[in-house]
Parts: C-alpha cells; structure tokens; sequence
C-alpha cells in the first residue's frame, strides 16, 4: 500500500509540476498580452494563432543565445543561483489543495485520493519556509556575479523580503486564529459558506496579505531588486540565456504560487457557492465515482479561474501602478504594514472571545471613516497659474 | 521665461490621510487601465495592413516614361549632383538611329543605378531633375533586401512598366497626372 500511496502521489506531483510550468510559461505570453491590451496594443500574435506559440519560441531564443559567465563571477554560485531560485519556486505548490478528491472504485473498493501533491498539517509554514528561501536564488545570483548594480539589487531584495515577510506572517496569523490550523485544506473547509471565505472576514488582513504578497515576488510596484531605471537589471543583470530564462521564470512560477495560495487563504480554494448541493445532485445522478469526480473537476476548474483573475490582477497592477521609492517601501512595510497587522490580530482575537466573527471589519471601517473625513477636510489642490 | 502654458506648478504639500493610504488612488488608477482594456486598439498590422501614407511619401525611386513609352531621362546628372547622400550614378550614351521609339532625346542613360543603402529618399533628385524623369512614388515602398548584391536598383527595377503606370492622383493639388509632361515642377 505504501508504494501505491507513493506512486499515486509522484503521479500528482508529476502533474502539478507541468501544470505549474505551463501556467508559467503562458504567464509571460499572459503578460505581454495584458500589457499591450492595457496600453491600446495587440501584444505578440504573429507566432501562431493569437501568438499562442510565443512562450515556445521564447524558450528556443533562451537556449541558443550565449551562456555568458563573467571571468571575475564566482562560478558555481553563479549557476546556482538560478538553479535555487527554480527550486524553490517549483516546491512551493505541493501543499496546496487543488480540489476536494478524486475517487477510484477498486475490487468494489472506493478509493480517495486527495487533489494535493501531499497534505501535511503546517502547510502554511511549509510555504512560508520555502517561499523565503526563494530569495536566496536572488541574493546568490546577485552577489555571485560581481556587479555594483547587481549587488544592490541583491541587497534589496534581501531586506525588502525581511521587511515584508513579516506582515505577511502577522496577516495571516488572525486567520490562523479563526482556522486553529496551519493545514491549507483545513483552512479551505473552514470557508465553506460563501459568506465565511476569509476575504470577508479579514478584510484588512487580505489587503496586507496581497500588498505584502506583491512585494514578495518582487513584482511591480514593489520590482525594486530588479528595476532597469535604476539598476540597469538589478541581480540578473550578468546573466543571460537559460540562467536569465530561469529568474524570469521563477517570478512567473511565485506569481502562480501566490495567486493560488491567496485564492486559498482567502477566497475559498476550491469551494463556490452552493458546492456540496451540486456535488450531492452530481452524485445521486451519475453515480458515486463519476459524479464525485465530475464534482472534483469543477471544483478544480472554479479553483483555477481564482488563481487566473489573480494572475491577472498581478499583471494588472503592474501595468497601472509606477514603483516606490526604496524608502516609501521601507515605510510602507514597517510603520504602516506591521502595526496594522498586529491590530487586525488583536481586534481578531478579541472577536473570537467574543464570537465575533466579522470583527476585523471594524479597523477597516474606522480606517474609512478617517480617510473619507480627511479627504472633505482637505483643502482643494489648487492648480495656480505660474507668474511668467 | 514661460514658454508655454503646458507646465504645472509642483504641489509638494503634506499628503492627506486619505492620500497616504494610497488604496483610493490605487483604485481609481485601476479603473483607468481596465477601461483601456477594452478600448479600440490603434495598431495596424502592417505588413498585411498598409496605411495610406499621403501624396507627398517619398518611397520607391521610378524612371518615368512618356506617353508615348519613350525614356524621358537624359542622364544630365543633375540628379546625382544634387544628391546629398551620392546614391545615384549614371553612364551616357548617345541614342542611335532606330531608338527614337525607346528614348525621347538624343542623349540617355545606358546605365542608371540608385544604391538603396545609400539613399536617404530626401526627394532632391526628383527636385533637381529638369525632364520630370525621377520621382519617389507616395505609393510604394523599396523592399526589403537580404543580401548586398540586391542593394544597388539598375534600370531593371527603375524604369516604369508600362502596364504599370505611375500616377499620383492623390493629391488633389497635383491637376495633371505626372504622365503628362504639362506637370509643373510646383505641382509636386
């Protein structure tokens, strides 16, 4: 049973890692499309219909361009660099739950197998951990290629992720609390009914989360590691051909992984309204096996048009907004994103006491309430006329 | 000194509380953006889509004939003197008893070329020349070439078709077409 168990698993595993590569590679296709699109463009449609063989034909520039490694490089962190960034990337979506399970009817024996690469009771520490591991591949590759602009990038992304991880950490604390449980599928079912998904119940802790979660992957308005304005390419600016390839396809993965993990946190996972009387019509019509199956599928489908529209967001606020000043960023993480955070887990925390479940609600109305205030108090900017 | 009235006062006043949470600005610059998703695009797919590009587009060089299919340059030079990127290069050649069909005067290019690395399509020989011979045609455009030995354009490429006039009726100031050798100089 034991080498059934690890089969089957590899087997999922072995899927979720293509899935993840293609949503990667079609992310920058994505990308530029949003991007052209958002600025009355077309985007990249001449390689195929609609372009659709654009991540293709990108993957085969990467490979056949120079693999160029400076003399004055520390050789073997320079390759790793890249190599660690992947890794970490591509590890990361193992836990989380991409659909309730797919059932297997054997000697009249049904067999469920959970739509997770494997499920494990710290699935949130486990992507934290691995997560921040992730900017060691930055860091490495940053330092190893013995470049100014590089180096500061490096250094940038390093006490950005210091700075922001720990908001993140904090926003999701409340819903730690809320769940009692660091297991992802746990936290899923916690968000059964539609009016429980934590992005109403935390509405102040989602807003961190998804800033923080920007900042994480390195993603405009927070791309400060790699800004070209400032730091030509920041830490991938030695690197070139495949190397270059897997930095940028790291961020894509990050993305894909941070999408789905805020579509779980946050909006559900894999439930949508009304899902278990559709999964129970489902079964008593078609049966246990094909129906529950048929059910998981939607599920699944519903899952991925979360991680989608959040894909898309990533995509459109990199377009909208311009970046921040490294000590906006900084004040921004630490003076507002931290103390916030830690109200939100304290007025969580009293709700709970309290059997309040929509307690956060209230920082976020006081938040309101102060801003519109200020705004009809402040004086209209008046746009003077200059004295020639 | 103004220069303008396009420039804008910098207001470097302490931002509102509103304004420091940045989410309403945040939102409305998303609301700007996704309208644009859904906007006309203005992009032209140019190799199959071509814009007009008006009467006065200097492209393809042309040797025009007259209406009765004779040459009309006389390889004067005037053309490559007045050419500032010194494309343009000719051999002479006295027309012989017999030729009178295929050149207008006594005098014509054996040899007319244009290297098309060289030319800057300013228009100065079209200017320069007093037999209303070259012009750059608005309606086409030199290709694009591969290899060096397509660069330099020979009177196989340069002298019109006849099937294949050039006229350049777009313009509506131009009242003849520059078939006719009525076309004034001004005109163009």
């Amino acid at each position: 049973m034991d080498l059934t168990v690890l089969i089957v698993r590899g087997i999922i595993i072995l899927v979720l890692f293509v899935i993840t590569l293609v949503i990667a590679a079609y992310s920058t296709y994505g990308e530029r499309k949003v991007a052209a699109f958002l600025q009355d463009r077309l985007g990249p449609n001449r390689a195929g219909p609609w372009g659709l063989m654009q991540p293709l034909a990108d993957a085969g520039k990467m490979f056949f361009k120079e693999d160029f490694i400076p003399s004055q490089a520390s050789k073997w962190l320079f390759i790793l660099g890249p190599c660690l960034a992947m890794l970490t990337a591509l590890m990361s979506s193992a836990v989380i739950p991409f659909g309730d399970s797919i059932r297997f009817a054997w000697n009249n024996i049904n067999y469920d197998v959970t739509l997770q690469g494997t499920e494990i009771n710290i699935g949130v520490l486990y992507i934290f951990g691995v997560v921040s591991l992730g900017v060691y591949g930055v860091m490495v590759g940053g330092w190893a290629s013995n470049n100014k602009f590089s180096l500061l990038g490096a250094i940038r992304a390093a006490s950005q992720n210091i700075s922001y991880e720990i908001a993140l950490g904090l926003s999701i604390i409340a819903i730690l609390m809320m769940t009692g449980s660091l297991s992802l599928r746990a936290i899923v079912n916690e968000q059964a009914s539609f009016f429980e998904w934590n992005v109403f119940t935390q509405p102040l802790g989602f807003v961190i989360f998804l800033t923080c979660a920007f900042a994480e992957c390195n993603r405009t308005p927070f791309d400060l590691p790699e800004c070209e304005t400032e730091l030509v390419g920041g830490y991938h600016t030695e690197y070139s051909s495949m190397k270059l390839g897997f930095y940028l396809f790291a961020e894509y993965i990050n993305m894909f992984v941070s999408s789905a993990f805020i579509s779980t946190l946050y909006f559900g996972g894999f439930h949508y309204p009304f899902m278990n009387e559709v999964g129970a019509a489902l079964e008593t019509s078609l049966g246990a096996v094909t129906g529950h199956n048929l059910a998981t599928a939607i599920q699944f489908v519903i899952f991925f048009g979360k991680i989608f529209f959040f894909i898309f967001f990533f995509m459109w606020v990199r377009w909208t907004l311009p970046r921040f000043r490294y000590d906006q960023l900084m004040n921004l993480g630490w003076k507002m994103f931290i103390p916030l955070a830690i109200l939100n887990v304290i007025v969580t925390g009293a709700g709970l006491l309290f059997n309040i479940k929509y307690a956060s609600w209230l920082i976020a109305i006081v938040m309101i309430v102060l801003a519109a205030t200020s705004m009809s108090r402040a004086p209209k900017r008046e746009i003077v006329p200059q004295q020639s | 000194m103004q220069l303008t009235n396009r420039s804008k006062q910098v207001s470097n006043k302490e931002m509102t509380l509103a304004e420091k949470m940045y989410l309403p600005a945040v939102i409305s610059g998303l609301g700007i953006t996704i309208r644009h998703l859904f906007r006309k695009k203005v992009t032209i797919q140019y190799p199959e889509v071509k814009k007009y590009l008006g009467p006065i587009y200097r492209g393809h060089h042309v040797l025009k004939r007259d209406e009765q299919g004779r040459e009309r340059c006389t390889a004067c030079g005037l053309c490559a003197v007045a050419c500032p990127a010194e494309a343009i290069s000719m051999v002479a050649a006295e027309r012989k008893k017999g030729e009178e069909k295929l050149y207008r005067e006594e005098k014509y290019a054996a040899v007319y070329e244009i290297n098309m690395l060289r030319c800057i399509f300013c228009g100065l020989c079209e200017e320069a020349c007093p037999k209303q011979a070259v012009y750059l045609r608005h309606d086409r455009m030199v290709p694009v070439f591969q290899e060096r030995d397509q660069v330099i354009y020979g009177k196989d490429r340069l002298v019109e078709k006849m099937d294949d006039r050039y006229v350049r009726a777009a313009n509506s100031e131009v009242k003849a077409t520059p078939t006719e050798p009525s076309l004034t100089r001004a005109a163009t």
